[in-house]
């Protein structure tokens, strides 16, 4: 590939001119500014900044550099709210969440922030490989996917939610029950006709998913520490260092590896996105390398999958929209727009047509990428003294932030009643030892399956087994049902070898 | 750390000055109170209240869709062009397929002078099918549109049909052979534009095979997969591929041939189909807004629509001449909801009773 590498020099150079450097440190600043925010993620950072640019007539690379900059800058902002607060913005965060403010609580913010930045640095480094080397190969990979690969896919990711089924089956069932019914309220996606919408206009549309995400993390846990905190006291006593061992390093530099891979992969499938690809990675981890039964109760690595992936995917999502002209995700389509209106037409002649703008992009996310952890990891120290606050300023804020995010996204003051529902149902949940990740992902995944299951059936004229009849969608079915089967075999194997130590694989 | 700039969503004066001209936040704050103070100025202009100077443009779907550029760049062009009192800003209230904005512009912003709400053809075939509820066509006023697409239908580049014609026979002669995507949910746009079709060849629209996507680009890839045979949706959806040969448009859904790039391309009718599918892009304000708001509005869109400014921007949005204003546009919107309806009803996607 010495073309290639040639052509990404060049790339380097346009990115590293000064104003397209200058360009991509404010897009990180800005971005993880904003992005703090619960819910104004990437795309309405984005979309926000456009006409700005527009105004000042900046060239057509430098916008793009100016959004990769955005892009990274709010996805790692959102991870700030999510450990430190448990306010996650986007349905992707969710699983970052998890075992990130399980560490906040345990007084590990720091290593936890610190991580987010190293585990979102490596998938976006590998994943700028993948997107660099494998493009043109990768799309014709999107484009063999077709509603059956999906609903395979998505049946995988519904069984890898047993792993966040902390320490009761039945009850992580009921929380997926709950996420599937809020998912069918809202019109029929395939034939527009209303579900569960009790004539209100507003719920045409169904839950936002970051109403939901809001509701039944920030107002709850706004509920939650109202209720149990003593006024005066601050949220966390200690929050760590905030720096990364060398040894928290190593043992999470696989799962960072293998998140990467799998985040990428699932990020060029237009449609399936972040959500999808931070939670497999998470689970799959949990599966490969959890051998002490941490995940869940703050384990590093369980930061590192998801943030890794989600990072990963946003690249992989870039593919779809270059080399098919086809967003895969809302950050994406706002992007296309942009495009568009610098008088680019994505689609297979991009990188033939306008390399220098194709390897521009690809040296400027990479550039973005190491601005946000040459900007961040200093930082962290910083940010974790959110903590700091007393609870009397923390408590209300968190629930100022919730209300004002979901009103300046939705513009609704209906969905600010389905917040306070949501957010006395999350407490419910919480005090009934319910997870609460579950009801997430299945209002992210319930309406995925269920459109590529009617797709797949209309596809075949009903025939049920067009869905196990390309070699993809076999190979996803093999891997949900290893997924179902192996975690049993593989804790009574561990229970029998582990007398005789050191056998077990490589765990650097 | 910077203050940015502009709240969520609200893209406020983009008159000049880039977020990093603004001054660091005074330090002696506790840095963590420093932290919060500029999330909440972040959050604050997201909510700021509706009662700000300058015109706002109402987009009924999220960023990055067709409503929310249109306004962004008709926005753009009208500050450029000094038609607007400074910046017109954008703001997204997605929802029931447009019908909560809508919904929004006859309820509480009922009389707002400065209030600007994006429509398109997606908006009449609904209020047509009745998807908004209760509202209809007269609750709100039609102002104008100011541009258009035009719907096409394509195949693959290596389909067995020549044209438009060939496919159409093989179609009527087994209806359950061959299937479409699009990217609107059944008995949408990109749906009707297909059983139009099929009952100008003769055939039982309600025999056509239509899988609904999630968007243009979905259904397209779905054709480039080969999951789908044929692809119903807009010139613009398809451009990149058409260029680099991978797909065939068999014909434009447009009442003459379209200049540019697709001159070579022909129409349904030309083909013996007399089908048309025009996806304009306009706007319509509140209803009890005073005639003299209601027909600055018109004169207002009427010069836009008249200027080279926007003839570029146009182009730049894939979008054709189309300009029709003030009383022309609110016959044509009255008549096209009526037309659809009857549409609707014809192909069995209506109850037949009447009002």
């Amino acid at each position: 590939m010495p073309e290639a590498l040639q052509l990404l020099g060049g790339g380097f150079a346009v990115a590293l001119q000064p104003l397209n450097l200058a360009l991509v440190l404010v897009g990180a600043v800005v971005g993880t500014s904003v992005g703090m925010l619960p819910g104004i993620g990437p795309i309405n950072a984005i979309a926000l900044l456009l006409p700005l640019a527009f105004a000042v007539d900046l060239p057509p690379e430098s916008m793009l550099i100016l959004m990769a900059g955005i892009y990274y800058g709010s996805q790692y902002g959102n991870s700030i709210s999510t450990i430190l607060l448990n306010v996650p913005g986007t349905a992707s965060a969710v699983v970052t969440a998890i075992d990130g403010h399980a560490l906040t609580r345990a007084g590990r913010a720091g290593p936890a922030l610190a991580m987010s930045a190293v585990a979102s640095f490596v998938g976006g480094t590998l994943s700028i490989f993948g997107l660099v080397l494998l493009a043109p190969v990768l799309s014709a990979w999107a484009l063999r996917f077709g509603p059956a690969e999906y609903v395979a896919l998505m049946v995988f990711a519904f069984v890898a939610l047993s792993s966040l089924a902390g320490r009761s089956i039945p009850k992580a069932l009921a929380a997926t029950g709950f996420g599937l019914l809020l998912a069918s309220v809202g019109l029929d996606p395939q034939s527009a006709v209303p579900r569960f919408a009790f004539g209100q206009l507003e719920l045409l549309d169904g839950i936002d998913f970051l109403v939901a995400t809001l509701g039944l993390f920030a107002v709850s846990e706004v509920l939650t520490l109202a209720e149990e905190s003593p006024v005066g006291q601050s949220a966390a006593a200690a929050w760590g260092r905030a720096r990364l061992t060398a040894a928290e390093l190593t043992e999470s530099g696989w799962t960072m590896v293998r998140s990467s891979v799998l985040g990428f992969a699932v990020g060029v499938l237009p449609g399936a996105g972040g959500t999808v690809a931070s939670f497999l990675a998470y689970s799959t981890e949990q599966r490969i390398s959890d051998d002490q039964g941490t995940f869940g109760s703050g384990d590093l690595r369980g930061v590192a999958a998801p943030e890794a992936a989600n990072n990963a995917a946003a690249n992989g999502a870039m593919i779809p929209l270059l080399t098919l002209g086809v967003p895969g995700s809302g950050t994406t389509a706002v992007l296309l727009g942009a495009l568009l209106a610098l008088n680019v037409t994505p689609g297979p002649l991009l990188i033939e047509q306008r390399p220098e703008l194709f390897w521009g992009l690809a040296a400027s996310m990479y550039i973005g990428n190491v601005a946000l952890l040459v900007l961040n990891l200093p930082l962290v120290g910083l940010f974790v003294r959110v903590l700091a606050l007393p609870r009397w300023i923390l408590v209300p804020g968190v629930a100022a932030l919730s209300y004002t995010s979901v009103y300046a996204v939705t513009n609704s003051g209906f969905d600010l009643v389905i917040l306070t529902v949501l957010g006395v149902v999350g407490w419910a949940m919480r005090k009934g030892g319910f997870p609460l990740a579950p009801v997430i992902l299945a209002l992210v995944l319930g309406p995925l399956l269920e459109r590529n299951l009617r797709r797949s059936l209309a596809l075949s004229g009903g025939d049920w087994g067009v869905l196990a009849s390309s070699p993809i969608a076999v190979g996803l079915w093999v891997a949900a049902a290893a997924a179902l089967a192996l975690p049993p075999l593989a804790a009574r194997l561990r229970r029998s070898v582990a007398p005789r130590a050191g056998s077990g694989p490589p765990s650097p | 750390m910077w203050s940015g700039r502009p709240g969520p969503t609200l893209p406020r004066p983009t008159t000049s000055r880039p977020p990093l001209t603004r001054p660091p936040l005074p330090l002696r704050v506790g840095r963590p109170v420093a932290l919060l103070a500029i999330a909440a100025a972040l959050a604050l202009p997201g909510c700021a209240p509706e009662t700000s100077r300058g015109w706002e443009c109402l987009a009924p779907a999220n960023p990055g869709g067709g409503w929310d550029r249109t306004c962004r760049s008709v926005g753009r062009v009208l500050e450029d062009l000094g038609l607007s009192p400074g910046t017109v800003r954008t703001t997204n209230l997605p929802g029931a397929g447009g019908g909560v904005a809508m919904a929004r512009a006859v309820t509480r912003r009922a009389q707002d002078p400065s209030l600007l709400v994006a429509a398109s053809s997606g908006t009449t075939l609904r209020l047509a099918q009745r998807q908004y509820g209760r509202l209809d066509t007269d609750d709100v006023r039609w102002i104008g549109a100011v541009g258009a697409e035009y719907g096409i239908l394509a195949v693959s580049r290596d389909a067995p049909w020549p044209d438009l014609s060939a496919l159409m026979r093989e179609w009527a002669a087994d209806p359950g052979s061959i299937v479409a995507s699009g990217g609107s949910a059944v008995a949408g746009q990109d749906h009707m534009k297909l059983l139009l079709l099929a009952r100008a060849a003769g055939m039982d629209p309600l025999q056509i095979r239509y899988v609904p996507f999630e968007g243009g680009g979905e259904a397209m890839t779905a054709l480039l997969g080969g999951f789908v045979q044929v692809f119903s949706g807009e010139a613009s959806e398809v451009e990149g591929q058409v260029e680099a040969g991978n797909l065939r448009i068999l014909a434009v859904l447009a009442p003459e041939r379209i200049a540019g790039d697709l001159a070579g391309v022909p129409t349904a009718r030309e083909m013996g189909f007399d089908v048309e599918w025009v996806t304009w892009r306009g706007f319509f304000v509140p209803a009890a807004v005073p005639d003299s708001v209601g027909d600055r509005w018109v004169a207002v869109l009427d010069s836009l629509g008249r200027s080279e400014a926007w003839a570029q921007e146009r182009v730049r949005n894939g979008m054709r001449p189309f300009l029709r204003t003030g009383e022309e546009f609110e016959a044509f919107v009255a008549a096209q909801v009526d037309d659809f309806r009857a549409m609707s009803r014809s192909l069995g996607l209506l109850p037949p009773e009447g009002g």
